[in-house]
């Protein structure tokens, strides 16, 4: 690539660009090999940091607290896009340049190479000196019989599987009267390589579709409970811009059982969601549901994400009447499923409202300082929870975290000696609340299944583009670029062969492929093992 | 403990120690057919300059096959390399069948059993390249990756079986961790013969390269052709990384419901692609071909390293199962 003087008024016998020639040498700039080479390493060293830093989509929790540690650079970080780094504008503007590139590159190429293709190749040269070369030997047939036979071998097969397949063949009868062959094979690889590089700006466009028109939801399921499929029914739900919640197919999941084995030493072996899914106008079926094994509906497929304990409570308040019953969804804080949940009971006939800060340990054990589950099966749940009472601040129509307890108008409750009491309940128990507050209950203890819905319309065109490139990028690594030349004369009557090859470096099997159509020339077996490294 | 997990530490401990042999003989032949090269020139230079047949034309013809120069004493080496790598290869295989025995499932599921199986695959292919062609001067530098990759893992991430997480309890894990690894140790191979390139490079027009020191390169082939070779391995590694890539793109729609998340590994299974990609075009690019292509592809082959290492112990991901 020539080097261009950005300041051409210094040289006043240069012509000047203009607008337009700055737009094509622009242009030249953006396409050329040296830039695209630039523009993949910047992407690669780009990419980086977003494994290093937390990042907003994949860890938001993560990312709220590094941003919270760090004053000075969580805020500085944060604005310019490195926390976020491949929703940045930096990234977005290199791979689109790259990409500009790519387009601006292949779309000539390709031209060039279609009328490449219906051109004749070239002759053979004057000289074969320069190159690898076999021969001379003498045939026992004509001139033209033996190039013909170098002809046949070097493209087995006729018409157009023939050129795809095998060498692309000419014979010219020169003016010294000798007969010369030239054969190329090579355009396999070029149209590979622009397989390839369109079936990238396919994956591009696949990858882009999927992001307009995609959804996902979150749902939690208690076990024997029922999920109708409604934007509003999740707990979380996101969509792509171009996505109509009118799209959702109304089905009804209800969660029969959830299955979770594990080994004796608390190691997951198996999740399983057994349930019950109807759809609109069918009958109902009983599907399941695991780890790598979805539910497919329509588009969307159902996954099992998680799973965990919703403890059924019953919280009676002063004068006896429920206040509070049923599953409450507990977050399983290590591998033994030890859980923590939160249990809110606003609707109190008489007195405060009361909140509690509970921990489940599915196989209780109590050891000398500390409590801890040993194992995640519930084989001795055990219950431990502070209350509060005062105000739980629900009233004021601001969403809540169904995870946390406001603990600014709540006080908890004290036992004689002013120390926060902490009640403990075995599965089946009852147990009084200090100063006749009321009482709670541990009924039962079913499981949960965390669902997630996931539509993505561009799945079947991604995997398509996916597969193109890979057979593209293949086809253009490993089908070979070669020249092989044969010239043959006659002499007193006897014909006589002489040939040469021409491939790049790495292509060793050059050789054997001038071995094979030599042999083939002057009518003898090809040399052993030449059949074998010719695609070596 | 049992006997087969018994058998698998035991046949891997004596494979480490025969790839520590293989290193050894490897180098010592190394520095003998340097010798004999060097011996053979100045014998040359002492006899009438004879007009030596010149190469022919352009083409980089296989370099005469070193290890049946007349040095006895590098036969005798190369013997003993060329013994004790396959016995070290038979012993490697063996651990790895008696772990994925005792385990249950395909020894690929956490970092030793990479670490073992990667190595396992760097040295089956550098054995199937030395059925084709003689690549024995990469010996020594595939005999001694494997053999810190296994004392490694056999020291330091040995772990004693356990079941799949539910995770991992898919055909995939067969499909696509396979061929991660199987790439691995192509790209181990193309690597060292990339290592080999550069120095051999550096010796050819640097002086501070023409000692004794660096003698035992003269026993590698030039680096232009240790660039073609090891340009074949990288693209063979190449299109298979890809498929790696895709392989894990379908699955994590299988297991996570999105195929692409940028987890840190997959942030990292993107870098090494690119970077590769990057080495691809490097190749055919005016002023990139050579030593700097060269250098891409160690930078592709270290982020490789790294997903495998780094990322694996030190970031928080969808992954993160491997570290265990
Ligand atoms: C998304 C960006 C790109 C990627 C990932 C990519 C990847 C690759 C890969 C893997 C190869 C080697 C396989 C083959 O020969 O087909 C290759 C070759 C090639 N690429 Fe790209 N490429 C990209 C952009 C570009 C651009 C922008 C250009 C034009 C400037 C370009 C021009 C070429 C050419 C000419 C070759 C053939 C080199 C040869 O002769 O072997 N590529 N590309």
């Amino acid at each position: 690539m020539a080097r261009v003087k950005l300041d051409n008024y210094v040289v006043p016998a240069a012509p000047r660009l203009g607008f337009r020639g700055w737009l094509r040498w622009i242009w030249r700039q953006v396409t050329s090999m040296r830039v695209a080479l630039i523009l993949l390493l910047l992407l690669a060293l780009a990419s980086i940091p977003g494994s290093v830093l937390p990042q907003w989509p994949q860890d938001a929790a993560a990312t709220r607290q590094f941003v919270a540690d760090n004053p000075f650079w969580g805020p500085m970080l944060d604005a310019t896009g490195f926390l976020d780094v491949f929703g940045s504008a930096w990234f977005t503007a290199i791979y689109l340049l790259l990409f500009a590139s790519l387009i601006g590159c292949i779309a000539p190429r390709a031209l060039h190479h279609w009328r490449e293709l219906r051109r004749p190749i070239a002759a053979t040269p004057r000289s074969l000196a320069r190159y690898e070369g076999a021969g001379p030997e003498t045939a026992d047939v004509t001139v033209d019989d033996a190039l013909a036979r170098a002809r046949a071998a070097l493209r087995p097969r006729t018409g157009r599987a023939g050129a795809l397949t095998g060498y692309r063949v000419r014979i010219d009868r020169r003016k010294d009267g000798s007969v010369a062959l030239a054969a190329e094979t090579g355009h396999v690889r070029e149209l590979g390589n622009l397989v390839f590089h369109a079936s990238l700006v396919a994956v591009l466009i696949a990858v882009a579709y999927g992001t307009l028109f995609t959804y996902r939801g979150q749902a939690i399921v208690v076990e024997g409970r029922s999920f109708t499929n409604a934007v509003a029914a999740y707990d979380t739900f996101s969509s792509g811009s171009l996505f109509d919640p009118a799209d959702l197919d109304p089905f009804t999941l209800r969660l029969d059982s959830l299955d979770a084995e594990f080994s004796d030493t608390g190691r997951p072996l198996h999740f399983q969601a057994n349930v019950t899914f109807t759809e609109p106008g069918r009958d109902a079926a009983a599907e399941e549901i695991s780890v790598n094994h979805p539910l497919e509906s329509g588009d969307a497929k159902i996954y099992l994400q998680g799973n965990g304990y919703a403890p059924v409570i019953t919280v009676r308040d002063a004068a006896g009447e429920v206040a509070f019953s049923g599953p409450v969804v507990f977050l399983a804080q290590d591998a033994a499923y030890t859980s923590t949940g939160v249990i809110k009971a606003p609707d109190v006939t008489t007195g405060e409202q009361l909140g509690f800060k509970a921990t489940l340990y599915p196989t209780f054990l109590e050891g000398p300082f500390a409590v801890a589950s040993i194992h995640p099966d519930p084989a001795n749940p055990v219950i431990e929870m502070l209350a509060y009472t005062g105000d739980l601040g629900l009233d004021e129509g601001v969403p809540q975290n169904v995870y946390r307890l406001d603990e600014s108008r709540l006080s908890p409750v004290q036992d004689e000696d002013g120390q926060p009491v902490t009640l403990r309940l075995a599965l089946g128990e009852t147990v009084e609340l200090p100063d006749g507050l009321g009482t709670v209950s541990f009924d039962s203890l079913p499981r949960y299944g965390a669902f997630d819905l996931r539509a993505d319309p561009s799945l079947p065109w991604l995997l398509t583009a996916a597969v193109l490139t890979l057979a593209g990028l293949a086809t253009s690594l490993f089908a070979s670029r070669r020249k092989v030349w044969l010239v043959a004369t006659s002499e007193d009557g006897t014909t006589v062969v002489t040939g040469a090859a021409y491939a790049p470096a790495h292509d060793t099997g050059v050789g054997a492929a001038l071995e094979r159509a030599m042999a083939a020339a002057v009518g003898r077996a090809p040399a052993p093992g030449a059949e074998e490294r010719e695609d070596a | 403990m049992n006997n087969l997990s018994d058998l698998s530490v035991m046949a891997l401990g004596g494979a480490t120690v025969l790839y520590a042999i293989a290193m050894v003989a490897h180098a010592i032949r190394l520095a003998r057919v340097a010798d004999d090269k060097a011996a053979a020139r100045s014998a040359a230079r002492e006899a009438v300059a004879v007009g030596a047949p010149a190469p022919a034309h352009g083409l980089p013809v296989a370099e005469a096959p070193v290890a049946s120069s007349p040095g006895g004493r590098a036969a005798k080496a190369a013997g003993i390399a060329k013994a004790t790598t396959f016995m070290g290869a038979v012993l490697h295989g063996v651990g790895l069948l008696a772990r994925g025995l005792d385990a249950g499932h395909v020894p690929w599921s956490n970092m030793y059993e990479y670490t073992i199986s990667g190595s396992f695959f760097a040295v089956v292919a550098y054995l199937v390249l030395q059925r084709k062609r003689d690549v024995a001067f990469l010996g020594a530098g595939v005999t001694g990756l494997a053999t810190v990759s296994l004392g490694l893992a056999l020291t330091v991430l040995y772990k004693d079986v356990d079941t799949l997480p539910p995770a991992l309890q898919s055909y995939w894990l067969v499909i696509h961790v396979s061929i991660a690894t199987i790439v691995t140790g192509i790209f181990a191979v193309s690597f060292i013969a990339t290592v080999l390139q550069l120095m051999r490079d550096s010796r050819d027009r640097d002086v501070r390269w023409g000692g004794t020191r660096f003698r035992w390169l003269e026993a590698v082939p030039t680096a232009a052709n240790l660039e073609a070779l090891s340009f074949r391995l990288n693209a063979v590694g190449f299109v298979l990384w890809t498929f790696t890539v895709m392989a894990g793109a379908i699955w994590a729609e299988h297991a996570w419901g999105r195929y692409w998340g940028w987890d840190p590994k997959e942030v990292w299974s993107f870098v090494i692609w690119v970077l590769y990609a990057a080495y691809l075009h490097a190749r055919t690019t005016q002023g990139w071909a050579g030593r700097r292509s060269a250098w891409l592809a160690i930078a592709g082959f270290t982020a490789l390293i790294m997903n495998f290492t780094v990322v694996n112990l030190f970031f928080q991901g969808l992954h993160t199962y491997a570290g265990s």
